[in-house]
């Protein structure tokens, strides 16, 4: 099978949630941009187990969907309890920590 | 040459083993003069003076004791405790009673209990009588334990000690910033002459494992040429800076700030003599070593001219009496130079001077006394006649000092330059020389002070000192006259034993005439007869005159000599200063800051990176992974 199209959709999903990682200020959007790179390497990580003909790929992706679940919810809990506290969930508003 | 048996010290018996006395004695009561505070005032004096008297007494029944036995047991030491005992060595402090030894102490008891006497009268009205006293027995104890010792480690204890009390007591008077920084100029310059001492006493620690004179006498023939000779030079080293000999002789000059007595005590009869106690002691070292020996003689006759140029420009009579202590003392280190034939020689003129100097400077004090304090001799003249026992006293030792004959002077002086004119005639030409010229300026002394026209100032009215004063004056004058009779045929016999020299075929208290004799005579009737016509045929101008004489003008500047020393030691030595300055506040201080500046500066910069925003660190993360896996790929490829 030619994976060639597997891996240039993966590089567009990582490229595609880098960029809105870098530039969208609310949280929850940031947030989903994180996941789309996570999804973009399970989809690298299952297409090169297809290629191999192994299982380990397709493990590997099923330990990176459990722990962005798990993420999800620490991480969502905390966008909440910020957006109770501040009214807002912009990303450069929590600038507590710099200098 | 031969190493000459030295004397066994003997166990100590009957009166030896109170011998620490001689030293406890003074120092116990300098502490309760220094202690007691102003409770003490009113008899402190009596106490300072009669410690001394106790301690001269203690010597004069050692010396009896001494005399009455064979000559084998003449030395006898006396071990008290041990000091340092560490590893090999064991350092103890122990007494040396020996011939050389007893006559220091007669000597530092006895011309010191005469001067103690004295001060009562001269610090009759000094409100710091009492710690002059405490100090003026703090300087005998010091000394006699210098002389005593049996070992250079506890004669350097002596040795700082006289040093410390030579300071204290130049700068007594320290509300005058003069008399302090003459004090301290002592100190500094006698630094250094302690410099070479010690080096000597570490030197023959690491080569003998001990520094007794016992072990120090024994060894110093086993010793290889160069180390020897070394140690010789340290010697000379020490000895130049306690005895004023050229080149660390300006201390002396501005030692007379001190109170008179103490120029009589510590900077004529007894102190500046140390050097020469030094070398004479370690006469098996420099038995060794020609060359050291011959630095020591050459460095006397050095000393001996400059002393005696210095005497004869200079109008504070003081400085006069200063400049011819040291040539005196040159003359004792160019006989302690000349060799063992010569040694008891440097003693007897130790002696000799020692009586003749103290009564000469008491006799300055007593006219000072009488002046208003006044020390300028163009402001005396005419006082033989309103001063009388001064005036004659003095005139003893101006007879001694100048070598008449029959005077004790003529017998200890005209035996070195004999021993040095055999031994050395180009030292002896020039020691024969100088004997002229102190006949020259000791009779312009004499002229300038008791003989000329009166040339006091207003309201000067000259007048005898207090019997408690002119007691010493005239106590010291015998001396002065007949030490030379009495011991000129004793002296050498009673030495040799310690110091190596040879006995005289047939000792007479007669003169040794010698043709060398006859010119040593001629040359100070001339010198006599010089200073005749130069200033005792017209009146001496109350001022300074005016001269082109280049001599005059030199010894008015004491030879240059502090210019030299600021020129070659002091301008150096600020200039290396101010280069070590500016190399600590802008090397090392520019170190010091610039890093703590950097590290400033870098975590400055550094925190401009904790912006707050996030994507700055998502940024940077990223950026990273991209550089790591780059560097992977390149790092695969190649």
């Amino acid at each position: 099978m030619n994976p060639n199209f597997y891996v240039v959709l993966a590089a567009i999903l990582f490229a595609v949630g880098i960029v809105g990682f870098l530039i969208r200020k609310n949280a929850l959007v940031v947030f989903m941009s994180v996941e789309l790179m996570l999804n973009a390497s399970n989809l690298l990580l299952v297409t090169f187990s297809r290629v191999y003909g192994t299982l380990d790929g397709q493990a590997a992706s099923f330990f990176v969907m459990v722990v962005a679940a798990a993420e999800v919810v620490v991480g969502l809990s905390i966008i909440v309890m910020i957006y109770r506290a501040r009214q807002s969930a912009n990303v450069d508003n929590e600038n507590l920590l710099r200098y | 040459m031969t190493l000459l048996e030295g004397l066994t010290p003997a166990a100590p018996t009957g009166l030896f083993p109170l011998a620490w006395l001689l030293i406890a004695v003074p120092l116990v009561s300098a502490a309760i003069l220094l202690l007691a505070g102003k409770a003490a005032n009113s008899w402190g004096h009596y106490l300072g003076t009669l410690a001394p008297i106790v301690s001269f007494v203690v010597a004069l029944a050692l010396f009896a004791d001494l005399l009455g036995r064979p000559e084998a047991q003449h030395a006898v030491s006396v071990p008290l405790y041990t000091w340092i005992a560490t590893g090999s060595w064991s350092i103890g402090v122990g007494l040396l009673i020996d011939p050389l030894s007893i006559l220091f102490a007669l000597l530092i008891t006895g011309v010191g209990s005469l001067i103690h006497v004295y001060s009562i009268g001269y610090m009759a009205h000094d409100p710091g009588r009492r710690r002059f006293f405490a100090y003026l027995n703090f300087f005998i104890a010091a000394m006699l334990t210098l002389v005593l010792a049996d070992n250079y480690a506890v004669l350097f204890v002596g040795w700082e000690g006289v040093g410390l009390a030579s300071y204290l007591l130049i700068s007594f008077w320290q509300h005058k910033p003069t008399a302090a920084t003459a004090g301290k100029k002592a100190f500094v310059v006698n630094r250094v002459g302690d410099l070479g001492l010690t080096m000597a006493i570490f030197t023959m620690l690491a080569m003998f494992g001990s520094s007794s004179f016992e072990a120090v006498n024994a060894g110093a023939s086993k010793m290889s040429p160069a180390w020897v000779t070394l140690l010789g030079m340290l010697l000379l080293v020490g000895a130049c800076g306690k005895s004023a000999q050229v080149p660390l002789q300006s201390w002396l000059l501005d030692a007379m700030e001190g109170p008179t007595p103490v120029s009589a005590l510590i900077h004529a009869a007894t102190m500046v003599t140390a050097g020469v106690y030094l070398v004479i002691r370690s006469h098996a070292i420099y038995a060794q070593t020609s060359a050291a020996a011959l630095a020591v003689a050459i460095v006397g006759t050095v000393t001996l001219l400059a002393g005696a140029w210095i005497g004869t420009s200079k109008d504070d009579i003081k400085k006069v009496l200063a400049g011819s202590t040291m040539s005196q003392i040159g003359y004792m280190m160019l006989a302690a130079g000349i060799g063992p034939i010569a040694y008891p020689f440097a003693i007897f003129h130790l002696l000799t001077h020692g009586f003749f100097k103290a009564n000469m400077f008491l006799g300055a004090g007593s006219v000072m006394h009488g002046m208003n304090d006044d020390v300028n001799m163009r402001h005396y003249g005419g006082l033989a006649k309103v001063m009388k026992i001064t005036y004659y006293t003095f005139l003893m030792g101006y007879l001694a000092i100048i070598g008449t004959p029959f005077f004790s002077g003529f017998y200890s002086k005209d035996s070195i330059i004999e021993a040095a004119w055999e031994k050395q005639p180009v030292l002896g030409a020039l020691a024969l020389i100088a004997a002229g010229i102190t006949a020259f300026y000791m009779t312009r002394l004499m002229f300038m002070t008791f003989w000329s026209s009166k040339r006091w100032a207003e309201g000067v009215h000259p007048h005898e000192s207090p019997a408690v004063m002119w007691v010493p004056l005239v106590l010291l004058a015998i001396p002065s006259v007949i030490a030379g009779m009495v011991m000129n045929a004793w002296i050498a016999g009673w030495l040799a034993p310690a110091v190596g020299g040879e006995v005289p075929a047939n000792p007479s208290w007669l003169p040794h005439l010698s043709l060398i004799g006859v010119v040593t005579l001629v040359v100070v009737i001339a010198g006599v007869g010089v200073a005749y016509l130069i200033f005792g045929r017209t009146s001496i101008p109350e001022s300074v005159p005016f001269t082109r004489n280049v001599f005059t003008i030199i010894g008015r500047h004491d030879l240059y000599g502090d210019a030299f020393n600021e020129a070659v030691f002091m301008k150096p030595g600020e200039a290396l200063t101010r280069g070590v300055v500016a190399v600590d506040s802008g090397v090392v201080d520019g170190a010091v800051r610039g890093s703590g500046a950097l590290a400033l500066g870098l975590g400055g910069g550094l925190r401009k990176l904790q912006n707050g925003y996030v994507r700055s660190y998502g940024l940077t993360m990223i950026v990273g992974v991209i550089v790591v896996a780059l560097a992977l790929i390149i790092g695969r490829l190649v």
